[in-house]
């Protein structure tokens, strides 16, 4: 069986300078895998790849087996099987919150309105924010501002879900409560790759991680044996440096 | 939306900046006597600068000629019912240009903003009516536009100095209100753009549902402004010959060497743009003080 996403040697640079570089990654069905390493090693640009919001410059990307890097590709319709949450939340500010989430499912898919309503108010309710249904934006703490962007991409019924620090822009007693809704992500069997700076969480969700370092996939392996046995030097030293922070 | 931040700022328990909650009312008290004074002193030297200004114009040996010219009672009676009803036209014009020009700028400057090679030749296109029309003195363009189009005698278009007046007007002004909206879309951040094209929305979708409503919000000032200005350039047409507002005063100049039709027209025009700049004023500090308040 193809895996559900699968990188084979992406390659991409901003005006000369490399920030990916022969990045070999396959992901299967109901995998989650974390991508870890210093700011500025790739990971964002990683996800952001997947979801062909950044053009790659070399290699190929597939979802199911096809290549979605393809020229003749609609990137609309790839990335309506795909979700993704970014570190700044990047909420609509001019929508409440049941607008920000039925954009996509009414506009994009072709759900009712009342359907898409229905199913938002759901969503909701199992995030326990029914009650800011109708709040805006700027109303919200940052977790909740956080956990209505995954409603908002849980919403258009993806395949996969990419997460790009989620936790970076919240307050540390903030941070728990995004981290339990990707914990219940994937109890639910969802797909999911995590870039993250939470090694504890890394350890616990991930099947794989994968510890980039300048645009390269230095050391990929099972949580377990990635932080307690790392092979390379450079690991080793990021952990290090983790450890001594006290983050690990 | 105004009345949800408006809302925000009153009902916020902890509001530091309500007045309701400083300890004493000295500070408030002083400051209210503050702006009394200020208040008197600007309109006393007001008065003064006013007086001087009047003195110095009517001690003028030519004035009693002037006045007999430009401010004559009897003549501002007699004019004043023409004047009028073309100035009523004038109003009319601007009323159905400024619609049309807010919508075609709009779709102009979301053409700009497309991206892509796909896009190129429309955004292209754009970007050259945009920078010819920009180029052209507004004058010259309803000279070319209102003389030269009906000239043409093209069958199924109307030859009417109204029609192209008023065409001439959205041509030019949707030009420069396409660079407003334009800067409005630029000002909202690059990850709102990239948050719905992620929820898999089209680039038309993204700039329909996300990017334009924020941006217009932004600009509303600017907009505005527009009004402004375009509330008396609808006065231009009148030398294709409209009998707007100006024109009859011309007209009632040429007949009787008196200009105080002129005045008459001012008069109106001032009543309908002193107020609009006004309010335009009163809304940018609004939306200024909103967005202090919210920290946008």
């Amino acid at each position: 069986m193809n895996p559900k996403v699968e990188l084979r040697n992406v390659g991409k640079a901003y005006e000369g300078k490399v920030v990916l570089r022969d990045v070999d990654l396959a992901v299967g069905l109901h995998e989650v895998v974390c991508l870890i390493g210093s700011s500025g090693s790739g990971k964002s640009t990683l996800l952001k790849c997947v979801n062909l919001l950044v053009p790659i410059d070399a290699g190929d990307i597939f979802l199911d087996g096809s290549a979605i890097t393809a020229p003749d590709v609609n990137p609309n319709d790839v990335r309506q099987k795909m979700g993704i949450v970014f570190q700044a939340f990047n909420l609509f500010p001019h929508m409440n919150v049941l607008d920000n989430i039925t954009l996509s499912p009414t506009r994009v898919h072709g759900v009712s309105k009342d359907e898409a309503e229905e199913q938002a108010a759901a969503l909701l309710d199992q995030f326990g924010l029914i009650d800011k249904i109708h709040e805006y934006p700027d109303r919200l703490s940052g977790g909740e501002k956080q956990r209505v962007a995954v409603v908002r991409a849980l919403a258009t019924r993806p395949e996969l879900m990419l997460f790009d620090e989620v936790t970076s822009a919240l307050d540390p007693e903030l941070v728990a409560e995004v981290l339990g809704v990707i914990r219940g992500l994937k109890d639910s069997g969802m797909t999911m790759i995590i870039a993250t700076h939470e090694m504890g969480f890394a350890r616990d969700v991930a099947d794989q991680v994968c510890f980039l370092d300048n645009g390269v996939i230095l050391e990929k392996a099972p949580p377990q044996q990635l932080f307690s046995k790392p092979q390379q030097p450079r690991t080793q030293q990021f952990l290090q440096r983790i450890v001594e922070a006290g983050r690990l | 939306m105004a009345k949800r931040y408006g809302s925000a700022l009153t009902s916020s328990p902890n509001d530091l900046r309500s007045p309701g909650l400083w300890p004493t009312r000295r500070p408030r008290q002083r400051m209210r006597e503050e702006g009394a004074r200020s208040a008197l002193i600007a309109a006393a030297s007001t008065v003064v600068v006013i007086a001087l200004a009047l003195w110095w114009i009517l001690s003028s040996e030519a004035w009693p000629a002037v006045q007999k010219q430009f401010f004559n009672p009897t003549n501002f009676r007699e004019v004043w019912p023409d004047v009028a009803g073309g100035f009523w036209l004038d109003i009319r014009m601007f009323l159905v240009a400024e619609v049309l020009i807010l919508a075609f700028a709009l779709v102009l400057a979301m053409i700009r903003a497309l991206r892509g090679p796909a896009f190129f030749p429309l955004r292209a296109l754009v970007i050259v009516f945009i920078d010819l029309i920009r180029g052209i003195p507004i004058i010259l363009l309803i000279l070319v536009l209102g003389f030269g189009i009906p000239a043409l005698q093209l069958r199924g278009v109307p030859n009417s100095p109204l029609f192209w007046g008023v065409t001439t007007l959205v041509i030019s002004y949707s030009a420069y209100t396409a660079e407003v909206y334009r800067a409005g879309i630029e000002s909202v951040h690059e990850s709102q753009r990239m948050s719905a094209r992620s929820l898999g929305l089209t680039q038309v979708q993204a700039l329909r549902y996300v990017l334009v409503p924020q941006a217009i919000r932004n600009v509303i000032p600017a907009l505005l402004n527009g009004f402004v200005s375009l509330q008396k350039d609808v006065a231009l047409v009148f030398i294709l010959g409209v009998r707007e507002g100006v024109r009859e005063a011309q007209i009632y100049a040429a007949g009787t060497f008196n200009y105080t039709g002129y005045i008459a027209a001012t008069v109106l025009f001032l009543l309908v743009s002193v107020p609009v700049a006004r309010f335009t004023d009163w809304y940018t500090d609004r939306d200024r003080k909103r967005k202090q308040a919210v920290g946008v």
